[in-house]
């Protein structure tokens, strides 16, 4: 996964709860086979008046100028601020990757919905839990001057300005395995290698308990399913 | 010991290694894949020189991006008409080609929605931990099984480890009591719960589903139930083994056989929670007291009985739940206060991995049994679960139902549920679906969703409108 340390950006609000990941990357844009090319299709729906197509110039296409990432001044946000059970619905990581390949570094939100929160955890993306109250003032106070915020993920802490450590911050939890792996940029996949021998052994002991676990592979599967009423 | 949960117990048989930190290594007995979320977990395997640790526990299929017309279903993956949708489905055939893992293609009779024909086959089994880099994987806890959706970078953890790294969810008891009314099914159990506790009540859980109403449910009706978890913001739902599990795997291609039945069974028959198990949270609901539901929003908790009306937005306290209503009926096109029964529609869809198994057909094709589709409707789909359930729904005649109501009869695949293939909508098309979400553009550019059960899909059919499935029958 890729570091994350601290990150210093312009916050832009998108002041609505439930946000599902199908307005996040709407489905089009999911017969692709590669992880970018997402970033210009980010919230498509609500960027844009027309009906995205997977591939397209997008340069040409008439924008929603009443949408918060359509107005000059949000354009050079990297932090996005949002309502409860962020992420919601489908699992597609398209999401995650169309968040970062847009410029986004951090999202903030009273909540997330589990699987969105790992598919950001796993691409670098911090997501970040603020009490619901301070959601609220940050929305209205990002909706009426430039606010920008520093993320310091070593403190677990949000400051206004720049350099962290202001009289005005928060703090936020987030697991020490998280953390640290963000921290690290760690590749997780590697950290569970660590455990090859402790994984042979329990598959060794499972299949002696559950020796009909791959009795019948597929492979070997009849065609059709005896019928039932 | 202290008494366990059904998830305490299912968490337990698969713990590889346990952190300081309370992070774990579980183990993944079944790892089903398809085209949409895999490509790129399987070009990071190559990239990172890796292979998959245990291919008998893959199993992959085509479903999302794919054609349900016959015209397009008899030449394979060639056939495929759509350019993008064929390079993805091509790309699934390929990896699961080079990485030695078992694939259903497209021409494939065993080839369906991953999630319908996982459990047909006794490819997924009770006690199993089962993933998919798809939300809706938590359809597979109806079997006793620890079953939820992944994101692709964790398609790829699996793929190379058999594991995942995490950490133990909370415990949530959700108990259905009553006896269900005429006309009213699992999927209504399902969307009263989510209307009544919201989108978010299972974050961060794992929800079993007991109570009486739950045990007299098929498996099939179950499968629904633990669908719906995820529209509840749970990753997994769960309901315990009984007889009635233990019936419906029993004789499946891949079930355990001969001696291993016996063992099998034994062990089954302790995937329950403890009588004194603790739970983080309960909830009861009277299933009695549920009628029929309907969505009208764009999110699944924006749903009501039938008889009721659209909810006026002035009338909610919360500024930002009265934000989300106005929005939701501006996208919706609805007037507050107007009766659900009063929406006319366009399309009806009955399909997904919610609503397409076989006693889902034979419930809507009950209520259509003689009928005709209302002449005001454009089209109406009926798309099987698989091609299992499409050939089982043929040979009781319930294709030659919907043929003489004047609906389409389709081949296997998700289909309008998500629109990734033609199957969507445009632009304001208003659609009564069995399927599982009505967020905004979810089945189309500006289509406009409203969720149901397979019943009340055909009810939607023969009115051209919603309507009230209890007064046709």
């Amino acid at each position: 996964m890729a570091e994350f340390v601290r990150h210093s950006g312009l916050v832009v609000p998108l002041d609505r709860i439930n946000v599902d990941t199908d307005l996040i990357i709407p489905k089009q844009f999911l017969k692709s086979i590669q992880r970018t090319g997402f970033g210009v299709h980010l919230f498509d729906s609500l960027r844009y008046l027309d009906e995205g197509v997977l591939g397209q110039d997008c340069s040409q296409r008439e924008l929603n100028s009443t949408f918060p990432l359509n107005e000059p001044r949000y354009r050079d946000a990297s932090i996005l601020l949002s309502g409860a059970n962020f992420g919601c619905g489908s699992s597609r990581e398209h999401a995650a990757w169309a968040l970062l390949e847009y410029g986004f570094r951090c999202v903030i939100a009273p909540s997330f919905s589990d699987i969105f929160y790992n598919n950001c955890v796993n691409n670098g993306l911090l997501p970040v839990v603020l009490a619901e109250a301070e959601v609220a003032v940050l929305m209205q106070r990002a909706a009426a001057t430039p606010l920008r915020l520093c993320v310091d993920l070593a403190a677990r802490c949000v400051s206004v300005g720049e350099e962290g450590a202001t009289p005005e911050h928060w703090d936020f939890e987030i697991d020490d395995f998280r953390r640290d792996c963000l921290l690290r940029g760690v590749d997780d996949i590697a950290l569970s290698l660590e455990q090859e021998e402790a994984i042979r052994a329990f598959e060794a002991r499972r299949l002696r308990e559950a020796p009909w676990l791959y009795a019948t592979p597929a492979s070997s599967a009849a065609a059709s399913v005896p019928q039932r009423s | 010991m202290a008494k366990q949960t059904l998830y305490d117990k299912l968490w337990a048989a698969h713990l590889v290694h346990e952190r300081d930190d309370n992070v774990a290594l579980i183990y993944i007995d079944r790892h089903l894949l398809h085209e949409v979320t895999s490509p790129q977990a399987f070009a990071g395997l190559r990239h990172a020189g890796r292979k998959p640790w245990q291919p008998a526990a893959c199993l992959a299929m085509v479903d999302h991006a794919i054609p349900t017309e016959s015209a397009q279903r008899g030449s394979g993956t060639a056939g495929i008409r759509d350019e993008l949708s064929r390079i993805q489905v091509k790309a699934l055939d390929d990896n699961c080609a080079d990485f030695g893992i078992e694939q259903f293609a497209l021409d494939d009779p065993r080839q369906g929605i991953v999630h319908v024909v996982g459990p047909e086959l006794g490819a997924v089994l009770p006690g199993m931990t089962i993933v998919c880099g798809d939300s809706h994987t938590s359809t597979h806890g109806a079997l006793g099984a620890l079953a939820f959706g992944i994101g692709t970078s964790e398609v790829e953890h699996v793929l190379a480890t058999q594991c995942l790294l995490q950490k133990k969810m909370g415990n949530m008891r959700v108990c259905f009591e009553g006896e269900l009314s005429a006309g009213v099914s699992s999927k209504d159990m399902a969307l009263a719960l989510i209307g009544h506790g919201g989108s978010s009540l299972g974050v961060g859980c794992a929800v079993e589903f007991v109570g009486e109403t739950v045990r007299s449910l098929s498996v099939e009706g179950r499968m629904t139930l633990c669908n719906m978890a995820v529209e509840a913001g749970a990753r997994c739902g769960l309901v315990a083994v009984d007889q009635c599990t233990l019936d419906y795997v029993r004789g499946r291609p891949m079930a355990p056989r001969a001696a291993l039945w016996p063992q099998a069974e034994h062990a089954w028959r302790e995937l329950h929670s403890d009588a004194d198990a603790v739970y983080d949270s309960e909830l009861v609901m009277d299933a009695g007291a549920i009628a029929p539901q309907v969505s009208w929003g764009t999110a699944p908790d924006m749903v009501a009985a039938v008889d009721a009306v659209v909810p006026d937005p002035a009338r909610e306290a919360d500024p930002a739940r009265r934000a989300q209503l106005e929005q939701a009926l501006q996208y919706m096109g609805l007037e507050p206060d107007m009766a659900l029964t009063d929406i006319p529609l366009d399309t009806v869809f009955i399909g997904s991995c919610t609503n397409a198994r076989i006693e889902d057909l034979r419930s809507a094709a009950a209520v259509l049994r003689g009928r005709r589709k209302h002449p005001s409707l454009r089209r109406a789909l009926v798309v099987p679960g698989s091609g299992q359930v499409r050939r089982q729904a043929e040979s009781e005649g319930l294709d030659q139902i919907f043929l003489a109501a004047g609906m389409e009869w389709r081949e296997a695949g998700c289909s309008m549920c998500l629109g990734m293939n033609d199957d969507y909508l445009s632009p304001g098309e208003r659609c009564a679906s069995t399927s599982n979400r009505n967020f905004e553009g979810r089945q189309g550019f500006g289509g406009r969703t409203h969720l149901l059960s397979p019943a009340m899909a055909a009810a939607a059919t023969i009115h051209g409108r919603i309507a009230d499935v209890r007064e046709l029958l």
